[in-house]
This record gives structure tokens, sequence and C-alpha cells, in this order.
């Protein structure tokens, strides 16, 4: 028996009993207009931010240790930091491209909190000097879009936008940008390309990090949509209230989605650096266990692009660093569950696809190593694959990602964890994000492709992978 | 003709002014011109060329890179079913797989009537509800291969037409903004000043 409150409007999330910092209105039906946000403590926090110096409010965010909630988990209040003392203007660009498969919440916050999500967006503004923000939405995103813009002309309306927000010196538009479909412009620096109105193609770090060369040029804070929606809950209650909830290095709670084939899939703000995936995956008052009592084969821990864990690491907590070190990453909180009856190879194929489809095509090894992992795991999937086959994945996709390959540990097959990061010779993670299901599935399940080619085989042409980046190579 | 009508063209004017830069509006201005004529037209993009201030290949650059943008007419209803993992795990190629038999179409196609286009996408951020399709953008969660058909049927039959604009309509409220409390652009070689509610520096270092 599974617990917790679901409501019709707000589909997949699953609220519990414990701290619910920024889907607590998510139990109100019209939790996305201004009158249940202002009843409701909205606003309050731009208040108390106006009533202090815009220092103190960057020490607010600073000591509350916001991990990032897009992937990389980089605290905001340091980001913030980051900006070269003394220039201006300074752009803020909200990443609400939502898009890494698995991931399903940024766009519940837009479409459910939209007014808290503005609001997130004025304190930093406030705090930190930012004299227009960019509120970038996934293309395909049709009601966060209209219920951001419905929210934004009431808050400009109402004095919470705009010119001299409420009565003070603060003054910040914030534009709402859609994108039009295309998953790499989720990385930072080709949001910032798109913003410019050109194609999505990641840039060069360094130099373009967008702290010091964003927007035009000039220094940007790129924030994800959860990152930004907890500073109004921060500001209301204090850094030390935030302090109290999770553990000193990952405070406060994070989103997750839990899909796949467990009992009850779902959206949950869990209790962050304290929870454990055994506990969101089994947890009655999350996801109930697999489907059908099946036994657990694998999950994707943080998203499509990380490598996958055993039921061996079910009991590792939300915590970067321990995580790191068993071979995965957190990323964007998306649980990916796989039962005993999954196609592992095939499964992997899914994701190859998806990273080698949205491949912007800038560095060789990326462009042309993913398609060549897709052909031949696909080919090896239909059963038309030869042994031969199974090195040309792991020849492919050492040119993407060369030297050791993180990976998680397994006490059936007598192997020890490969820590996360990689080396990679592409400018973005979509490169490696191709080859991490490959190596996983190749990796952990050995004997699912073992049983699927052709013992013998000098049957298919090598692969003209080249080694070295057009683009030049990045790390 | 597919150049962006009157209304449009004020419009766009106004999206323009929002950015410091004209040409950020590309983007804005080509989904304006995809609602208004269902795809990107060759005279649309030549009129934003002209309106951001690029070359007609400029635009032509930018806009291929994205996949919403279509460069021939669709279906009036765009089919979008996910395919990517969560899905996959349950359900999603047999879901296709029924799209294609009962639209007569192949995942990319058009039906003869030119009522639906039928595309296999990736992962929309609803892997809780898998499998999940989206029409013009718009949800279908756990979609069963019979209630698709019923969908399929709903479409032809027109009694969606309210809850559904055809193709190229993303939100139907667009953002406004008060001339009165419009704060403008801040173009980045306007000013090196920092802004008015920032003390100056010397008060800052603590
Ligand atoms: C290929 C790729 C796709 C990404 N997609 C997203 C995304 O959809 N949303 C997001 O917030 N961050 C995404 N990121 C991470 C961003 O680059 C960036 O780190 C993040 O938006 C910063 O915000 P945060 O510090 O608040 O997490 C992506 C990164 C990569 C490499
Ligand atoms: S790794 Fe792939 S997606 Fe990323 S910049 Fe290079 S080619 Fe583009």
């Amino acid at each position: 028996m599974t617990t917790g409150t679901t409501y019709p409007w707000a589909v997949g999330y699953v609220a519990g009993d414990r701290p619910q910092i920024v889907t607590d209105r998510f139990q109100y039906e019209d939790s996305y207009t201004l009158a249940r946000y202002e009843a409701t403590g909205g606003y309050d926090g731009l208040k108390a931010a106006l009533a202090k110096a815009p220092s103190e409010v960057h020490d607010d965010v600073r000591g509350a240790t916001v991990l990032g909630r897009g992937g990389a988990g980089f605290p905001a209040g340091i980001k913030w930091g980051l900006m070269p003392e003394g220039v201006y203007p300074r752009y803020l660009v909200v990443n609400g491209d939502e898009s890494e498969p698995g991931t399903y919440k940024d766009r519940l916050l837009m479409e459910r909190d939209p007014h808290q999500l503005i609001e997130g967006c004025l304190i930093a503004a406030y705090a930190v000097g930012l004299s227009q923000v960019f509120l970038y939405i996934r293309g395909e995103m049709a009601l966060a879009q209209e219920r951001v813009g419905v929210a934004l002309n009431e808050a400009y309306a109402a004095g919470y936008v705009g010119k001299n927000i409420l009565g003070s010196d603060l003054s910040v538009d914030i534009v709402l940008h859609w994108g039009a479909g295309a998953y790499v412009v989720g990385e930072e620096t080709a949001l910032i390309e798109s913003l410019e109105g050109k194609r999505g193609e990641p840039r060069l770090k360094p130099p373009y990090f967008p702290a010091a060369i964003g927007l035009y040029g000039k220094p940007t804070i790129v924030n994800n949509v959860e990152t930004l929606s907890n500073l109004p809950w921060i500001l209301r209650n204090g850094p030390e209230a935030y302090g109290e909830i999770g553990t000193e290095t990952s405070p406060g709670t994070r989103m997750l989605a839990v899909s796949g084939h467990v009992k009850r899939p779902g959206v949950f703000e869990i209790i962050n650096g304290s929870t454990t995936f055994r506990d969101v995956i089994y947890g009655e008052e999350f996801a109930g266990g697999i489907r059908d009592d099946n036994d657990l084969k694998a999950f994707v821990p943080g998203g499509g692009s990380a490598p996958w864990f055993l039921p061996d690491q079910l009991d590792l907590p939300f915590e970067g660093r321990p995580v790191g070190a068993a071979g995965s990453m957190l990323g964007s909180g998306a649980i990916m569950v796989m039962d005993s009856t999954t196609d592992i190879p095939a499964a992997a194929l899914t994701l190859t696809r998806f990273y080698a489809h949205e491949s912007c095509g800038q560095c060789t090894p990326c462009r042309e190593g993913a398609s060549w992992l897709e052909r031949i795991l696909r080919r090896v999937v239909d059963g038309e694959g030869t042994r031969r086959d199974l090195a040309m994945l792991v020849e492919a996709g050492s040119t993407i990602c060369p030297g050791d390959f993180p990976h998680a540990a397994s006490e059936r097959l007598g192997l020890e964890a490969s820590p996360f990061p990689y080396k990679m010779t592409t400018i973005c993670f979509v490169g490696p994000s191709a080859y991490a299901p490959v190596h996983s599935a190749l990796t952990l399940f050995p004997e699912e492709f073992a049983d699927r080619v052709a013992p013998n085989g000098d049957g298919h042409a090598p692969i003209p992978v080249t080694v070295t980046s057009s683009a030049g190579g990045a790390s | 003709m597919s150049r962006l009508n009157d209304a449009n063209l004020s419009l766009a004017r106004e999206i323009i002014a929002r950015y410091p830069r004209p040409r950020s509006a590309m983007i804005p201005l080509l989904h304006l011109s995809q609602e208004q004529n269902g795809y990107v037209t060759e005279e649309a993009m030549a009129h934003i060329a002209e309106l951001v201030d690029v070359t007609s290949a400029e635009v032509y650059g930018t806009a291929t890179f994205y996949e919403m943008f279509k460069f021939h007419p669709v279906g009036r209803y765009v089919v979008n079913i996910c395919g990517t993992l969560s899905c996959a795990l349950l359900g999603a190629g047999e879901l296709i797989h029924r799209a294609e038999e009962t639209l007569g179409v192949r995942a990319g196609g058009t039906t003869d009537d030119g009522l639906i286009t039928l595309e296999q996408a990736e992962c929309q951020a609803a892997c809780t509800e898998a499998p999940c399709l989206q029409v013009n953008y718009r949800f279908r969660y756990r979609v069963t291969p019979d209630e698709l058909d019923q969908l399929i049927a709903d479409l032809r039959a027109g009694s969606l037409t309210d809850e559904i604009p055809p193709h190229g309509t993303l939100a139907r409220t667009r953002q406004q903004i008060p001339a009165d409390r419009w704060v403008r652009p801040v173009a980045p070689e306007e000013t090196t000043a920092a802004p008015a509610w920032m003390p100056a520096p010397e008060e800052t270092s603590s």
C-alpha cells in the first residue's frame, strides 16, 4: 500500500508528510493564480529581500547552499559570486528547457507555481544586480508557457515586476521566451546562443563561462527553474531553517521523478542528502516497490546521461560525493527503474538513440561516434550483431571518452566501482551521454550481449571514427 | 501573403522591442509565423530576416536547427508519441505501432486528408505518466492503444477543436508588458554602471 496524497490537477505529483519547500502550493487547484499565491505567503520573500541590502540577500542564498538542480549541483550563491566585480549589465537566464530523459519537475513548477519562480528571479536580480531576466521555457511546453505568461501579466499589473518594484529602486523586466525543440539547448552556453537568435550549439568553456562571458558577452547567471523556486522560501524562513532540512552538504529538499517499472511512478519532493535510492524506489510514501513484485534489475539514478546503478547501490543517499564515488551522478533528479523483464541492450538503445539524435554536430567524436554507437547497438539488438560489434562499441565510446569510464560495482560480477567523472574529447556532455548507457549495459550485463551476438564475426566494416575533435577538445 | 500579417507584424515589433538585440527575437517570430501559417514559409523567413536585420540564410540556418519548425505543410494536428526510455519501458513501441496502423502512415508522415501528422518524439517531461504523447504540444498521459484510437477518432470528428488549437499555436495568452511598468531592454553596450538598487562598490565591501 502506498501512502501520500495526489491531486488531479498536478498530474504525477505525490505529496508526503515531510517538508515541501517548492511544492507546498500544489495542494490548491488554483495554485498558479496571483490570488492564491498572495494568500499563501507569496511575494513575502521578495519583500523580505527588499528590506535588506542586496549583499545580505546574496549572503542568505550563499548561506543556504542551494545546490543547482539543473544537473551539475553547483551552489547558486557561489555561482553568483563568480561574476567579475563591477561589470554591468548582468543578465539572468532561467533554464526551463527540461528535456533530460526521465526528468519531470521543472514543468510542474512552471505550470503549478509560476509566481514562485518569478519571485525567485526577482530575488536573484536584486541580490547580484541582474538588469534583465529572460525566462527560457522549453518549446514543447504549451501549458507552462501559458501559465508563466499569465502569471507575468498579473505580476506586472500588480507592481511585482517591472519599474520600481513595490516602490523600491529595483527595476527589472522578465521576458518570457521559449525554445523550439532541441535538447542540447538546455546546456547553458547553448541556451545563451539560442537566446541570441542562433543555432543552439554549446560554446567552449573556457573561455565562455556564462558568469564571465555570457549573453551578449556580458556576465550572465543561468539557473534552473527548481533552483530559483527555492529562493522565496529561503528569504521568508531564513537560511538556518533551510539548513535544518537535509544534510550539511545537501541541505533542503529536492524534487525527483521516479519512472519506469515501479508500482507508483511519481514526482516527489524528498529531503535532500539523507534520503536513499531504496527509500524512493521501495518506500511506501514514494514509488512503493517494483511492479508485480518483480526483482529490480537496474536503475538510472540521475537522468539519461547518468551511468546506471544496480540493486547493489540502493542504499546510497542523495549526496553527490558518494554517488560520484560509486560511479554515477545525481544529475537532474530522474530515476528510471528497470525490472527483471527488461531487455537491457534495447533499453540502452533508446537512450543512445536519443543522444545521437540530439547531437549538434560540432564535435566529430560526438557527431560520428554517437551515430555509430546507435547503429552498432541497433544491429546487436536486432540479433544481427557479432562479437566484433561489441568491441566496436567500446572503441567508438573511447573516442568520445578516452580512458576509464565510470561504472557501478557489482557483487554478482565481482566488479569494483570506477568513479565519476570521465575524460572527454567533446565540448559538452551530449557525446559522453550517448556512450554512458552503452557502457553501463555492456559492463553490468555482459551476458545479455553475449547471448545476443554471433560468436565470430569479421562481417562488419570497421568504424571510421576520427579521434580528434574538429572544434578542439574541452574537458 | 505568408509574410506576417498586419496584426502579427505589430506583435512582432512589440516582441523585438523587448530584447537588447533584435536577433534574439528570431525564435519567437518564427513561432509567430508558424502560428499564422501552420508551418514556416520562405516568405516568412525573408520577412523575419528584414525585421531582425539579418540575412534570410541566417534565419534559415537558425530555424533548421530546431525540431518544432516545419518547412512544409503538416497536419492540423501533429501527434508526437514519446519513445524514450521511461515510455519505451511501458509500451511506447506498441503505441507507435498502433498509431501507424490506424492512421495508415509511418512516423514522420501526414494522413492523405492532411489532418494528422504522426511523429515519434523524444522525452516530453512526463516520464511518470508513461506512455505519453502530445497533440500540438498538449499532453495525453498513460495512453493505451485503444485510447489512442479514440483520440484519433475524436480528432477526425472535430470534437477537440476547442481544446487543441491548430498546429503552430502554443500559449494562447501572450505576455503583455504595460507601458508604464516597462523598464525596457538593457543593451550590453548601454551602460557599465551598476543598476539603481545596487549600492556603490565601496559600500558593498564587507
Ligand atoms: C546537454 C545538456 C543539457 C542540459 N539540459 C538542462 C536543462 O534542460 N535544464 C537545466 O536546468 N539544466 C540543464 N543542463 C545544465 C545546464 O548547463 C546548467 O548547468 C544549469 O542550467 C545551471 O543551473 P543550476 O546551477 O541552477 O542547476 C544541461 C546540461 C547539458 C550538458
Ligand atoms: S558534444 Fe555533441 S552536442 Fe555537445 S557540442 Fe559537441 S557535437 Fe554538440
